[in-house]
């Protein structure tokens, strides 16, 4: 008795309309399917879609809705001491109540009218239940049998079909553009509050990070507290060792892959190499933390420098292998792009595959390359799970990445996790910290798609 | 007329030279994709300082044999050679040469243009600093105002040689590629259907610099417009399924040809 009913019901009498249109067609036509417009399948899809897509939709208002419509009746119910609560206790009463009809344990002893309540809450539900389900069975039938008795063999089902199919996918996209949108914006409002407690100058110029400072009530906004500098450096610090590590290694594989490589060690290695992209991050965070960061720091030992157990060397290391895939593999797509023409014209020439390779090849394919690069930067300030684990927690304003230094998103796991108030510019703070990753990695990409659409173009 | 792919032709009319012009000998040129016999037992010689033509149907063999002469199908999987070339008496696949040195005696231009998507200067200039022909900036800006000059593009391309050379016109393009191709100096131009991307003007221009070229240097042309073969060469051969059917002088070849698959092609009854 719950909605994931109520969706199957609707399923099953579709899959009924489907084959229901289907039969109607052929009959209406005696068997003789080319005097019909379309191919019969079209007219049960046709039939299907009237007969659910009415219901759905009354089922989706239904079930966003019916949360507050039963609860507005209950409380309407209520004593009128109750009513007049305010807000908020007002809300805890409900609470209340929804925990006694579900038969939840309840601490303290209750008012018997919460307990009529509750009641009444449960006889609520199951009058709505049966009235939407009364409902949407006869949407269905409805549409069920009209559409059915339109069917007739002039009627253009398939165009129908397909433009309704046409509006389906259009939302569809909308979904992912307002789930884009509303993120963006809940980050964006978020950030706002925070910058009205904190000066964004503050925020963008300070040379000191130390959110903790800001509990107490008489340093809450507290000059120097709130300075990104230091996450900054670190983040820049570490994507740049990354890149140090990814781009020569992941460069060089990608021209061995598509120039030299014979057909069998592409086979075979292309896979393995890709394999590397498919690791969890997480794997990568506790190969950084366990097994290269006290490798680093032993080999500091001895060689007399004294680096910390939880280096930016570390996490810059493991986070550059973890984005050699992604630079090797879309290089290899680029410089497999380059039309084999320009290759030969170059051999022809008399230039040997080296120089074919370092003048005209990479050349050709280097504003690819470069977009690659840069999806590969982005991929590495947003990283999160190595630099949590392995680049520490401390917010050092250092150039020397055999230091701890911190990242944007470290900062904002260690300012989300456990019990926060969610007005303390603490913890706002987290917001205003996306909202510049965002900005970041939105730059990156536009330049990077930028480039390759430019390259895109190159060979005309 | 049906035939089996392993007929293979007695090659008829004169495809040996008996005088002094030899510049390029072929004997038993066999070629093998994989398992397919491309090009069945050729041998012919190319006269220096004029315009040899292959002519023949599609897939018959003419690019194939084409690119044994400077070694580019060494860059293919799966392609195998049997025979003997020389030029100027020299093996080009004895163990010793090196196919790089040798393309560079042989210049080649393709189908389509493929100019490097760099300057005008530059995709001339690539030969030559490759191959260190200029020992300073103003030798290098000679050698490519020559062979623009001789691909007879100078005029046009003068005022813009840091432009790219793919925003040319196609027939300036592939204009662009000859230059590029005689800049460092060849002896011998192959040229892989150099017209059959390009326009009629642009066409007659080329076949017009591809006789004045051949005052200079051994020209292969590989086309499929007979029109063009007869204009522009000296010498046709005639390709039939990977064999060599018909070589002789462009007259006699499109005036009284000797083979009868050779008439039927040249009179357009198929092919």
């Amino acid at each position: 008795m719950n909605n994931l009913s109520l969706l199957l019901v609707v399923i099953v009498l579709s899959v009924a309309g489907y084959y229901l249109g289907r039969k109607r067609s052929v009959d209406v036509v005696r068997g003789e399917i080319r005097h019909l417009h379309s191919l019969p399948g079209y007219y049960g899809l046709f039939v299907a879609l009237w007969c659910g897509l009415p219901a759905l939709v009354v089922l989706a208002v239904w079930i966003a809705s019916q949360t507050s419509v039963i609860t507005s009746l209950v409380v309407s119910g209520l004593p009128p001491d109750f009513r007049s609560l305010p807000g908020e206790q007002l809300s805890l009463v409900i609470n209340d109540i929804r925990n006694i009809a579900d038969g939840t344990i309840v601490s303290g002893t209750r008012d018997q009218a919460l307990y009529a309540a509750a009641k009444h809450y449960n006889r609520l539900k199951v009058t709505g239940f049966l009235a939407i389900l009364a409902v949407i069975l006869s949407i269905c039938i409805a549409g069920l049998g009209l559409s059915k008795r339109h069917i007739a063999p002039s009627m253009r089902a398939r165009v129908k079909v397909e433009r309704t199919i046409t509006v389906l996918m259009v939302l569809c996209s909308t979904v992912a553009i307002f789930t884009t949108v509303g993120i963006v914006l809940s980050v964006l409002f978020e950030s706002i509050r925070f910058f009205n407690q904190i000066p964004i100058t503050d925020f963008l110029f300070g040379l000191e990070w130390s959110p903790q400072m800001a509990i107490r009530a008489d340093q809450v906004g507290a000059a120097g507290s709130f300075g990104i500098a230091p996450l900054l450096t670190g983040t820049l610090m570490i994507s740049g060792i990354a890149m140090l590590v990814a781009v020569p290694i992941g460069l060089m594989s990608a021209i061995y892959m598509s120039e030299y490589a014979t057909d069998r060690v592409r086979t075979v290695a292309k896979p393995v190499l890709e394999i590397l992209a498919g690791i969890p991050t997480v794997v990568y965070g506790f190969f950084a933390a366990l097994t290269v960061a006290p490798f680093l720091r032993d080999i500091g030992a001895g060689m007399g420098l004294d680096v910390s157990s939880e280096s930016a060397l570390a996490a810059g290391l493991v986070m550059g292998i973890m984005i050699i895939p992604f630079i090797s593999s879309l290089s290899d797509d680029v410089i497999n792009a380059v039309p084999q023409s320009l290759r030969d014209g170059s051999m022809g020439i008399g230039a040997t595959k080296s120089e074919t390779v370092v003048k005209v090849v990479l050349p050709a394919a280097l504003p690819g390359i470069v977009g690659s690069i840069l999806l590969g930067v982005s991929r590495a300030i947003g990283e999160t799970m190595i630099v949590v684990m392995a680049a520490g927690l401390t917010a050092n304003l250092t150039a020397n990445p055999l230091n701890a230094v911190t990242t944007f998103t470290v900062q904002i796991v260690t300012l989300l996790i456990g019990d926060q108030e969610f007005d303390s510019p603490k913890t706002l703070a987290a917001f205003a910290l996306g909202l510049v990753l965002f900005i970041m990695t939105l730059c990156l990409n536009i330049i990077a798609l930028y480039v390759v659409r430019r390259y895109r173009e190159q060979y005309e | 007329m049906v035939m089996s792919h392993d007929d293979v032709f007695e090659t008829v009319g004169r495809p040996l030279l008996s005088d002094g012009r030899i510049k390029i000998s072929c004997r038993n040129v066999n070629v093998y994709y994989g398992n397919k016999h491309a090009i069945k037992d050729v041998s012919v010689d190319i006269a220096e300082k004029e315009v040899t033509a292959f002519i023949g149907p599609s897939g018959c063999g003419k690019s194939t044999f084409l690119r044994c002469i400077n070694r580019m199908n060494d860059t293919i999987k799966d392609c195998r050679f049997e025979g003997n070339i020389t030029i100027d008496g020299e093996n080009i696949y004895d163990k010793n040469m090196d196919p790089v040195l040798l393309r560079a005696r042989i210049g080649m231009v393709f189908q389509k243009p493929n100019p490097f998507p760099k300057s005008i200067y530059k995709n001339v200039a690539y030969g030559p600093s490759i191959h260190g022909l200029a020992r300073n900036k103003s030798e290098l800006d000679e050698i490519v105002i020559t062979s623009l000059e001789r691909a007879g593009l100078f005029n046009e391309v003068k005022d813009q040689l840091d432009h790219p050379g793919t925003s040319l016109s196609g027939g300036q393009q592939q204009r662009l590629c000859i230059a590029r191709a005689i800049s460092v100096h060849p002896e011998i131009i192959l040229m892989d259907e150099p017209c059959s991307a390009l326009d009629p003007i642009a066409t007659a221009k080329i076949e017009e610099l591809i006789d004045e070229l051949r005052q200079n240097y051994t020209i292969i042309i590989v086309t499929h417009s007979m029109q063009q073969a007869a204009r522009v060469s000296q010498r046709t051969a005639f390709f039939h399924l990977g064999s060599l059917v018909e070589v002789d002088d462009t007259n006699t070849i499109f005036v009284n040809p000797e083979h009868k698959l050779t008439q039927d092609y040249i009179t357009g009854r198929y092919g």
